[in-house]
């Protein structure tokens, strides 16, 4: 039980490539008097006190001696409602969540609701990230419902004098006797019940339903909510309309590195609508989206601009290379047991710059009401975006009331603030609420990147084939599955800063995509030296376990063995593995060469995570990280010269459609015994190498950079 | 310059002040307060916006009023009978064919019109029209179910 609590969201905070969790706040507002005079339109001079200025973060944090009654709300109509600062972008967090309430305390899915991070309600279960759902905030919802469902029993076996064990839950009812029962709708109304909310906590040892008793945990469980997708009544963060509700757009700069100089707003009255300018901040707001956009095209030749040169996409690397901040101290020295290597590859591998790109751009809606802000935005991480909230405008933490409805897709691209913080900003001049949705032009441009990494491996093999020396060193990517698996002599894998022309940050798996695939890859090229099949060198090289199964058993499915053996003209297979966040996943890989460019004809892909809580739902994590990795793998690369993007729209940069889906042969390893573990990154690592190799043994020559430009 | 403009969404008359040029899609979300249909690249590249105009799948991020002035739209609020939900939708349902969804809308609407227009089509048919929209959750297997079984309740 102690662990269930112990490992929380911190962690995270240190991984280097979650570089957007360390910016500041993007704009510094109410600066000077002076720029407080040119904020034009209504609500024109907004002064702050300095009462206000102390922004502050609220602390609070889900705890183990957190009261039920900030976890569980009783309803007189007999419902259950489940709180989580956890939100929905797609991965099935709400479904999961309702699952476990529903398995401790045998309430029908039916009758649970979910509110995720309405943050003035919610315990601070931490951010959506980092596959953290699953292992962390599922068993805390379970044993807090564990713990609830004891707290009810107690209360009705006192009610009905029987002991507290004679007490028998089914349906949500708990029972005493054939003919006496009480249901969620009575205990909602017992004063005495909801002041034992306030005191009881999931501390107790209260022992969870085990995996081999449950009912609902390990089911396939339809969406919940899906009903309001598939009608189009579901509200997405830029779906939400309130009364006199104007609508946004920002004046962005030409360029990255772009400083403004100054602005001309002489007559900016008569463009109509509510125009702002604070800081760096020009932007304006109008009755209509249409209107908030004329305006922004009056505004944008008013604005001068300072910019200064920016590395270009095509001297990426070398610019890694040449700003690497290497430490002497931090490279061993592998030169001796390299030298007894029989063979040896020294190999440089290249992950160009990608973007999430989920379907729903940033989008927010503001309204400030008496001092107080209330922001409606899609996010993954609705603590922070509260603290940055209050930090910009110098509120106190009560003073701002965030929420997050479920959101058009995330994979790490929304953990920052800076749609809410600009909605917010013009609600704040306009008096008015505002929605800022932005378009996929500024998605694309001004959130941030996955970053493009050099990764170097220098390695070898003895005689026998067995890995004696590995030298792995990452550039600017990241640090995540760095290290190798597999068994080897001497080992060192380092991580190197670099400077970074555009603004990174995290993305579904982090740079396990990157470091899996310079691993695999260079896995394959000693094998190929060695003369030795790919799938013996790495069971070779592998001791058992998770990942020496997951292997097996995709390279069983995909008959390895058999087709290796088959030579068809201008066709190739590939197989990769590899583990990240406690999970373990192998692909193989069929290609086709035709015109000089890959086809991928079919994937087979093994994963697992521990005992399997939503079967369909994990199918479709599978499936779903698979073909977005094989966006990454064949054809995703941002393009970017001088400061200004060449890929910021769907023409320009490529991803996964239909059409682009090979077959694919798909399978989960449910393990029972283990606990689970998330489901919705690791999936994404091994395809890219897989293909890779694939071409390589069509082709039969190595392609070491992400994009492989498949056809 | 503005003018009146009437349309017949989802059967009734809708009649809104406005620019000419103004995207279809803007009415339907800002005038008419009809969010369903969504905003996904404003280029026609994706899909999200996807709606039947006469029954034809159309971009209305890319359709500007003057050019849809007296034709009838069609969106996703329209497509169920009530309660009843259309059969597309019920196997958007049954396959599971969403993740985080907002992408859904625009893959229906064009399934629909799809469907009732190739009653006998094949996979690769379905294939082809489906793949003019984005589901960046990359959730085609179960969309590609979902139309086919769709199309096999029909044909």
């Amino acid at each position: 039980m102690k662990d269930l609590f112990d490992d929380f969201q911190e962690q995270h905070d240190s991984e280097v490539e979650r570089y957007e969790l360390r910016e500041s706040p993007r704009y510094r507002f109410f600066a000077t008097r002076r720029q407080f005079a040119q904020t034009l339109g209504a609500g024109l001079l907004i002064l702050v006190s300095e009462s206000d200025a102390r922004g502050q973060r609220r602390g609070r944090r889900a705890r183990r001696e957190e009261p039920l009654s900030q976890r569980f709300h009783l309803g007189v109509e007999g419902s259950l409602t489940v709180l989580t600062s956890k939100v929905e972008v797609g991965q099935g967090s709400r479904t999961q969540i309702t699952q476990a309430a529903a398995e401790e305390l045998r309430v029908p899915v039916e009758r649970i609701d979910v509110i995720m991070a309405d943050m003035d309600q919610c315990p601070d279960d931490g951010g959506t990230a980092g596959s953290r759902t699953t292992p962390s905030t599922v068993p805390r919802v379970r044993a807090a419902a564990a713990a609830l469902r004891e707290l009810l029993k107690r209360h009705v076996a006192k009610q009905f004098a029987v002991r507290s064990d004679e007490v028998e839950v089914e349906g949500g009812v708990f029972r005493a006797s054939p003919t006496q029962a009480m249901g969620i709708e009575d205990f909602a109304t017992d004063q005495r019940l909801a002041e034992q909310l306030e005191e009881v906590t999931a501390a107790e040892e209260i022992p969870l339903v085990p995996v081999g008793d449950w009912r609902i945990l390990g089911t396939s469980v339809a969406r919940v909510g899906g009903r309001d997708i598939v009608t189009g009544v579901a509200k997405y963060p830029s779906d939400i309309q309130l009364p006199r509700m104007l609508y946004g757009k920002v004046v962005r700069p030409p360029a990255y590195g772009a400083i403004l100089q100054s602005v001309d707003l002489n007559g900016a009255d008569q463009l109509g609508g509510v125009i702002v300018h604070d800081g760096d901040f020009v932007g304006c707001a109008a009755e209509t989206s249409w209107g908030a956009g004329q305006i922004l095209e009056q505004l944008e030749p008013r604005c001068r601009w300072d910019r200064s040169p920016q590395v270009s996409s095509n001297e990426l690397f070398d610019h890694f290379k040449r700003t690497a901040q290497v430490r002497p101290s931090q490279r061993g020295d592998l030169s001796e047991v390299m030298q007894s290597a029989v063979h040896r590859i020294d190999s440089r591998y290249t992950v160009a710059y990608v973007q999430h790109a989920p379907m729903e751009p940033r989008a927010a809606v503001a309204n400030w009401n008496d001092g107080q802000l209330t922001v409606w935005t899609g996010t993954q991480q609705p603590s922070r975006v509260h603290g940055e909230l209050c930090r910009v405008f110098r509120l106190p933490a009560d003073s701002v009331h965030l929420r997050v409805p479920d959101t058009g897709g995330g994979f790490g691209g929304k953990h920052t603030a800076e749609v809410a913080i600009e909605a917010a900003r013009l609600a704040k001049a306009a008096g008015r609420p505002v929605s800022l949705r932005w378009t996929r032009r500024e998605e694309f441009t001004w959130a941030y990147f996955r970053p493009a990494g050099l990764i170097e491996v220098t390695a070898g093999v003895d005689t026998n084939g067995a890995l004696i020396a590995w030298d792995f060193t990452n550039y600017n990517s990241g640090g995540s599955a760095i290290e190798t698996p597999y068994r080897c002599g001497q080992t060192q894998a380092r991580f190197v800063d670099c400077d970074a022309p555009l603004r990174q940050g995290s993305y579904r798996a982090l740079a396990s995509t990157a470091n899996t695939f310079a691993r695999e890859s260079a896995m394959d090229e000693l094998a190929l030296l060695a003369k030795t099949d790919p799938l013996e060198f790495r069971l070779r090289n592998l001791d058992d376990g998770r990942l020496k199964d997951v292997l097996r058993a995709a390279t069983e499915r995909f008959a390895w063995q058999q087709r290796r053996g088959r030579k068809m003209r201008g066709r190739g297979i590939g197989l990769a593995c590899g583990t990240e966040k406690g999970s373990f996943v192998a692909a193989c890989a069929e290609v086709e060469i035709v015109d000089g460019e890959a086809k991928v004809l079919e994937v087979c892909q093994v994963f697992e995570c521990g005992a399997i809580q939503n079967p369909v739902n994990l199918r479709a994590q599978n499936a779903g990280c698979l073909v977005m990795g094989l966006g990454a793998a064949g054809y995703e690369a941002i393009e970017f010269a001088n400061g200004e993007l060449k890929t910021a729209s769907f023409s320009g940069y490529r991803v996964p459609r239909m059409r682009d889906v090979p077959k694919l042969d798909l399978f989960e390893l449910d393990r029972r015994d283990l606990p689970s573990v998330g489901a919705g990154e690791t999936p994404i690592i091994a395809v890219a190498p897989a293909i890779a190799n694939a071409i390589a043994r069509a082709t039969g020559t190595r392609q070491r950079s992400m994009p492989l430009d498949l056809a | 310059m503005s003018r009146d403009f009437t349309i017949v969404v989802n059967g009734e008359p809708r009649t809104t002040n406005t620019d000419e040029d103004r995207p279809l899609l803007d009415v339907l979300r800002e005038d008419f307060a009809l969010t369903g249909t969504k905003y996904g690249c404003g280029e026609g590249d994706c899909g999200a916006c996807t709606v039947l105009v006469d029954g034809i799948p159309t971009r209305s991020c890319l359709t500007s009023m003057g050019e849809c002035d007296g034709e009838s739209v069609q969106t996703i609020e329209g497509v169920a009978s009530g309660e009843a939900l259309h059969p597309v939708q019920q196997a958007f349902l049954e396959h599971r064919a969403m993740q985080c969804g907002y992408c859904i809308p625009g893959h229906i609407m064009t399934a629909v019109a799809f469907v009732k227009e190739h009653p006998d089509a094949s996979r690769e048919e379905i294939i082809a029209a489906m793949s003019d929209h984005i589901c960046r959750c990359c959730n085609y297997q179960n969309i590609l179910a979902a139309v086919e079984q769709s199309v096999a309740r029909r044909g």
